[in-house]
């Protein structure tokens, strides 16, 4: 039996919208590129801001969905043909898929952090991303230098692809500023004698207990913030790392010797949803990430009917954000369904 | 570090560089500076290479250095360059080739300023025309000199004497690049390599048999830059970025430096013996300093050619360690002779930087 919902993308967006779709009983089928299902935060240690598991989230998630929804991993789309009432998606492996709607929920990819040629990442050892961090705790691991020694002084640098002209991304991740202060925080708790230093451009504690987080940080942890953009960074013999800034607050520049370089990595569009915007016609802003009918009402519709948007295709999105996001789409293609002539 | 990881970026800027036919426009100060290098180019082009080399001589300064000092206004600026562009078609060239880099710069800046604003380039068009009655094709093509000793890395290779290598222990010689500001920063695009890990020199070092140090301060200026030096009240500033990078460079023990503008391996070499007079310290092995030489002099020495022919006695920092360890031989006896064999006169030795 088709599906009536084909959802791409598995990752929290996907996952939830299919879980909310077959709490009301509807046929869904999720394509997925990678292996595994859960996206990126499959990938994750702990969330800001209460810093419990994503897995737990994850789990949760699953839950909802398991035994009802229907998941073909390793899928590459090279088609999709809309007809007068459904979609086909075709494979790259020959097979096809066809249903009544299409959510497209195929989420973002990290910002490359080798494109900020000046910071080496890829060239010099210890400059490393977020979410390699991420993958340290996940394991359970310490959090080291190349040569396998305790760092002794780290430092976070924040806006790493976003808010920056240079590499043709204006827009904010919007993550990665809560991201910096609870990784910040779970370096202090993880190597106590570690200096922890943080250079931003502004710390966007927007949502709720962002703010409390960022106080801890400085009131309980000693994570020292300073308002400044990297400018660059180089290799020192002993392959500690030279970072050149300024401190914007002071008015000086600023020369820091430290062992490790996080870069806190932003959103960018994933390019494969390129394709499926092209495949349907969709379109997409100046910041590459799809558009909606209507930003305020119709957040989650596309121009082409039948076609639903869900988290982070749309720009970077929380986790909290995108789960609610993804209900919404939900309920959106559950009426569509049952107006659907 | 991963050398890896930099030949994925220099993968990302490779640019097209002209094999033949080139006008060439000199520089304002390198003959002073380094009196040979000039030479040396059109004889690497000309007789080792096979290949069409033409300059015009009423080419005049491309007012770099008062457009930078902001003596010289843009406008005038661009006047001027157009000009240098309607003496490469009257002589029938289109690759346009600049041995210096701040020209180089320049010559960028006002092509992608032309490109941006089309109206501008009418009116500089209008101008030199009015001016001088003058017109111009641009070029088809722009390069540094450096770009085309770079394209032709190889063929200077198969034909080296001596290479890159300590003929006492057969390793590489460990050598610094230093590129020129206005190189790839401006426009990362056009040069070889972009602006963060320039591949023109590295390039040349690596195919010749040398070893690339990356040292901290690699970016940072040589100490030229315009208004550090021109206003003589900030040349402490000047020396004490010289003095910065040679701190940055000296644990790794380079063999010499290897550089691409007229300014950076003036100062790179003279800041040596005055730093070596203010406080005594020397950056090479046993009193010597760290040898600085410009790519057509390194280029004239793996080809085998004599190194006082290449105006290495007008080098503060005595060369002879490196011609020693490149086994190049020399007669000391000919260092302080001018072309007609007669004594040049022997400058003074300094305090502390071993003289030869």
């Amino acid at each position: 039996m088709d599906p009536q919902v084909i959802i791409i993308g598995a990752g929290i967006a996907g996952l939830t919208a299919a879980g909310a779709l077959a709490e009301k009983g509807h046929h869904v089928l999720i394509l997925e590129k990678e292996a595994q299902p859960g996206g990126h935060v499959a990938q994750w240690d702990r969330l800001f801001p209460s810093r419990r598991p994503g897995s737990e989230v994850l789990d949760h998630i699953r839950k909802i969905m398991d035994g009802r929804v229907e998941i073909k991993p390793g899928i590459r789309i090279n088609g999709i043909i809309a007809h007068d009432q459904d979609f086909t998606v075709l494979t790259e492996e020959g097979t096809s898929y066809t249903g009544q709607a299409l959510l497209i929920a195929s989420g973002f990819r990290l910002f490359q952090a080798e494109r900020k040629e000046e910071y080496g990442y890829g060239i010099y050892d210890n400059v490393i991303t977020s979410a390699e961090v991420e993958t340290v705790f996940k394991q359970g691991k310490k959090l080291l230098t190349s040569k396998g020694t305790l760092p002794q002084r780290v430092a976070l640098i924040h806006c790493v692809g976003s808010r920056d002209e240079k590499v043709g991304n204006l827009y904010c991740s919007k993550v990665c500023c809560v991201t910096g202060v609870k990784q910040a925080i779970e370096i202090k708790e993880q190597l106590p004698q570690c200096e922890v230093f943080s250079f931003y451009m502004d710390m966007r504690m927007y949502d709720r207990h962002f703010e409390e987080l960022y106080f801890e940080a400085q009131k309980q942890w000693g994570v020292q913030f300073i308002r400044g953009r990297l400018s660059e960074c180089s290799e020192a013999p002993d392959q500690s790392l030279i970072i050149k800034t300024e401190d914007t607050l002071t008015g000086r520049p600023l020369r820091m010797i430290v062992d490790l370089v996080i870069l806190l990595v932003g959103f960018v569009p994933e390019p494969e949803t390129g394709k499926l915007v092209e495949m349907l016609g969709l379109s997409t802003g100046e910041d590459g990430f799809i558009l909606p009918s209507d930003e305020h009402y119709n957040d989650n519709l596309t121009t082409v009917p039948g076609v639903f948007l869900a988290g982070a295709v749309k720009g970077p999105a929380t986790i909290s954000n995108t789960i609610a996001d993804a209900r919404a789409a939900a309920l959106q293609i559950d009426s569509w369904l049952k107006t659907k002539p | 570090m991963k050398v890896e990881g930099k030949r994925r970026i220099w993968k990302d800027y490779q640019k097209e560089i002209a094999d033949d036919r080139y006008f060439y426009v000199r520089s304002c100060v390198r003959q002073n500076f380094f009196p040979a290098s000039e030479k040396m180019f059109f004889r690497i082009l000309k007789e080792e290479l096979g290949k069409d080399i033409f300059e015009n001589a009423a080419h005049t300064t491309c007012s770099g250095i008062g457009y930078h000092s902001d003596v010289v206004p843009f406008e005038t600026t661009m006047t001027m360059v157009a000009r240098q562009f309607a003496l490469m078609t009257e002589s029938g060239y289109q690759n346009f080739t600049t041995s210096c880099i701040t020209s180089f710069g320049l010559y960028t800046e006002i092509l992608e300023t032309w490109h941006h604003f089309p109206e501008v380039e009418a009116r500089v068009r209008e101008n030199l025309k009015k001016a001088t009655g003058r017109e111009f094709d641009k070029p088809s093509n722009l390069s540094h000199a450096s770009d085309v000793i770079y394209k032709f890395r190889k063929e200077i290779g198969e034909k080296a004497r001596y290479r890159l290598v300590n003929k006492q222990t057969g390793q590489p010689l460990r050598c610094v690049e230093h590129i020129g500001c206005h190189y790839s920063r401006m426009f990362p695009g056009k040069g070889v390599g972009g602006a963060e890990y320039p591949y023109v020199l590295a390039g040349m070092i690596e195919e010749w048999g040398g070893e690339v140090i990356d040292y901290p301060e690699r970016r940072h200026c040589c100490g030229f830059g315009f208004r550090q030096y021109l206003i003589q009240a900030n040349r402490g500033y000047s020396l004490s970025c010289s003095k910065k990078k040679f701190d940055s460079m000296a644990p790794y023990k380079p063999d010499l430096i290897l550089t691409n503008c007229p300014g950076c391996p003036m100062f790179l070499d003279r800041w040596q013996y005055t730093l070596s007079e203010m406080e005594g310290t020397t950056y090479g092995e046993n009193g010597q300093g760290i040898p600085v030489l410009t790519y057509e002099e390194l280029a004239g020495l793996v080809l085998g050619y004599d190194p006082w022919d290449l105006g290495l006695q007008v080098h503060q920092v005595p060369a002879e360690p490196l011609l020693d360890k490149m086994g190049i031989p020399y007669d000391s006896n000919r260092k302080f002779l001018n072309r007609d064999g007669q004594s040049m006169g022997r400058p003074k030795a300094p305090s502390f930087l071993k003289f030869y």
